[in-house]
């Protein structure tokens, strides 16, 4: 069994979740080989065969020439399985690569069980395992989900370019993240609003809770999205990714997305009024109770 | 200017889920269902591109699924889509992203759609695949997860937001098809009037099986609740019992509460 992994490269360095997809073909038990279309210098550190396109050539990401870049790579390997992370590189790209093989596409695995791939349904509440019918099959990996293997090997590189540079899509550039006020990474403290405050107007009352702390305010997405809250305060994959002694998340349901921001804080607490919700599972200690009542009795007790 | 809009109904994600008794998805017995949150945006955005364009734009707004999904159609024509698609499919549930991607394709062939608009990725099954696959299969220019959009002399600008706060813009040229990220706009609530109007909008009927051409090409095994990982401490109850509690265990666990 063959995989071949399709690495991540931004701004001329390569991503090191590149290196949580050798974890996964090494828990598939699958022989690897890698794709990069990226600079030689900047080549994953693995023993075997990466395939090498140049990014002076072909640029930052454009879907229709990476395409065709892996697909040619996939053409010299004729690896079993396609994997990559499920980024915004990956399941932009991913779906792409299936389509042209015309195999089947696995999204956001995470985990293999007895030979399947698991992966989340409906927010995580549920899991379901999923099996490819056809020959080769393309996946992506839930970021976090297999713990990188360590950068030891030399590649053997091997050139490769498409097929052809046409496209119909024009990558323009970067857009930097928004100037931020305040610096989350160093906060001891962190509480967080979610969409369970229900509106703006009740934002105050966690912002509260965070001053009795002594912590800062955080947010997740939606929150910010409405204007409820500053960006600089978002937590989660497109926000901070922030780990302080104590997290606290308030009528927040635990996205992946969510998750994958804050679950290596030391301590993390829950206030939700729904006792299946997500959160629970990387809770410390979860709070069965309607936000709005719950943390003003917490902030009362705190301030006498 | 013809537009096309694909909408995915799902369930309230606050809801308990269970597994259905054939163990192949969960059971809909006793969920509400609403339209999927990431295609809200996208119906924003493209009834916001027919504002720009007036009548020059027609929009059409597809969804695939049992006699439910009509509400979903129903909202976003009181959004102001022009008119509506019903792909009847009770079994929709059981295809896999392929073949949703196929019939949505094969509707859209002889079409001449301009621009297609799509969620993301839908809230419960979030395979993220199904635009992408729609736009492969039609042979469309494509780009993802969009929280921002413009239009003007047949090329869309496109910011696609990646990771840690970054964008990265791009330029298409049409048709194209976009998947609509959460963000992107303000979705509208549909007014009393324009729910009036919309009633009078055409809903066209479609049987799935007149428009579906693909074998499934992935399997689901099986559907099952995760196991608990546990340890976690759940207080329930009184709101300052729960209070003193909590500020007894925060005192011993952290060194940051005193
Ligand atoms: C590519 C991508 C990137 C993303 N990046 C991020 C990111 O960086 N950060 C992020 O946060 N999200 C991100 N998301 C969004 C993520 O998937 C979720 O949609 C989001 O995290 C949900 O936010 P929430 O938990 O506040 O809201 P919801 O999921 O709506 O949850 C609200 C919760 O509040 C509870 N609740 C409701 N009322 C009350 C009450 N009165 N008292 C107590 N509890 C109550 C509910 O039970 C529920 O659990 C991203 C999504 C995508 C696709």
């Amino acid at each position: 069994m063959k995989a071949l992994l399709v690495c991540e490269y931004r701004e001329g360095k390569l991503l090191e979740t590149s290196y949580e997809l050798v974890a996964f073909a090494e828990k598939l038990g699958a022989e690897k080989a890698m794709v990069l279309i990226g600079s030689e210098s900047e080549a994953p550190k693995v023993n075997g065969t990466v395939y090498l396109a140049d990014a002076g050539k072909y640029g930052e990401y454009n879907p229709d020439v990476h395409k065709k870049i892996v697909l040619a790579a996939i053409e010299r390997e004729n690896p079993d399985y396609v994997a990559f992370v499920h980024s915004s590189f990956g399941w932009d790209l991913a779906p792409r690569v299936a389509a042209s093989l015309k195999a089947a596409q696995i999204s956001e695995i995470v985990d293999i069980v007895d030979g399947k791939f698991e992966v989340g349904v409906c927010n995580a509440k549920l899991r379901r395992t999923v099996t490819p019918k056809s020959g080769k099959a393309v996946l992506t990996i839930q970021a976090g989900a297999f713990s990188a293997a360590a950068a030891s090997g030399a590649p053997q590189l091997e050139r490769i370019e498409p097929a052809d540079g046409a496209s119909a899509l024009e990558f323009v550039g970067y857009e930097p993240a928004e100037k931020k006020d305040v610096d989350l990474t160093r906060a001891e403290i962190i509480v967080s609003a979610g969409r369970g405050v229900g509106k703006k107007e009740n934002v105050p009352v966690i912002a509260a809770l965070a001053k009795a702390m002594g912590g800062e305010l955080g947010a997740s997405r939606p929150v910010v999205d409405a204007g409820w809250v500053e960006h600089s305060h978002q937590v989660g994959t497109t926000g901070q990714t922030v780990s302080p002694k104590l997290y606290v998340a308030c009528g927040i349901s635990g996205a992946i997305q969510h998750l994958a921001g804050m679950k290596k804080s030391d301590f993390i607490v829950a206030i939700n009024k729904d006792k299946d919700a997500p959160i629970g599972e990387v809770a410390d200690v979860l709070v069965v109770a309607d936000v709005l009542q719950f943390a003003p009795a917490l902030t009362a007790m705190l301030q006498k | 200017m013809k537009v096309l809009v694909c909408i995915k109904q799902v369930p309230d994600m606050e809801s308990r889920f269970k597994a259905n008794s054939s163990g192949n998805w969960y059971d809909e017995a006793d969920l509400a269902f609403r339209m999927n949150e990431y295609d809200e945006y996208a119906v924003e955005q493209a009834v916001q591109l027919r504002e720009q364009l007036g009548d020059a734009a027609d929009v059409t707004v597809l969804s695939i699924g049992p006699d439910r999904v009509v509400e979903a159609l129903k909202k976003a024509l009181a959004m102001g889509c022009d008119r509506g698609v019903h792909v009847q499919d009770p079994a929709v549930s059981l295809k896999d992203p392929w073949q949703i991607a196929s019939i949505i394709a094969t509707y859209a062939k002889d079409k001449g759609f301009d621009l297609i608009f799509t969620g993301m990725q839908s809230q419960d099954r979030a395979s993220a695949q199904v635009g992408v696959a729609v736009a492969e299969q039609l042979g469309y220019s494509c780009a993802t997860t969009l929280v921002g959009f413009s239009f003007a002399d047949g090329v869309v600008t496109a910011k696609r937001e990646l990771e840690g706060g970054l964008k990265g813009v791009v330029k298409l040229r049409t048709p194209a098809l976009v998947t609509c990220q959460l963000g992107l706009n303000v979705p509208r609530y549909p007014t009393l009037p324009n729910i009036m109007k919309a009633k009078k909008k055409e809903i066209q009927a479609i049987p799935v099986v007149d428009i579906l051409k693909e074998e499934a090409l992935a399997a689901t095994a099986s559907v099952y609740p995760p196991a608990r990982k546990g340890g976690g401490i759940v207080l329930e109850g009184d709101l300052n019992d729960m209070a003193s509690q909590l500020i007894g265990i925060l005192k011993e666990k952290t060194a940051v509460v005193r």
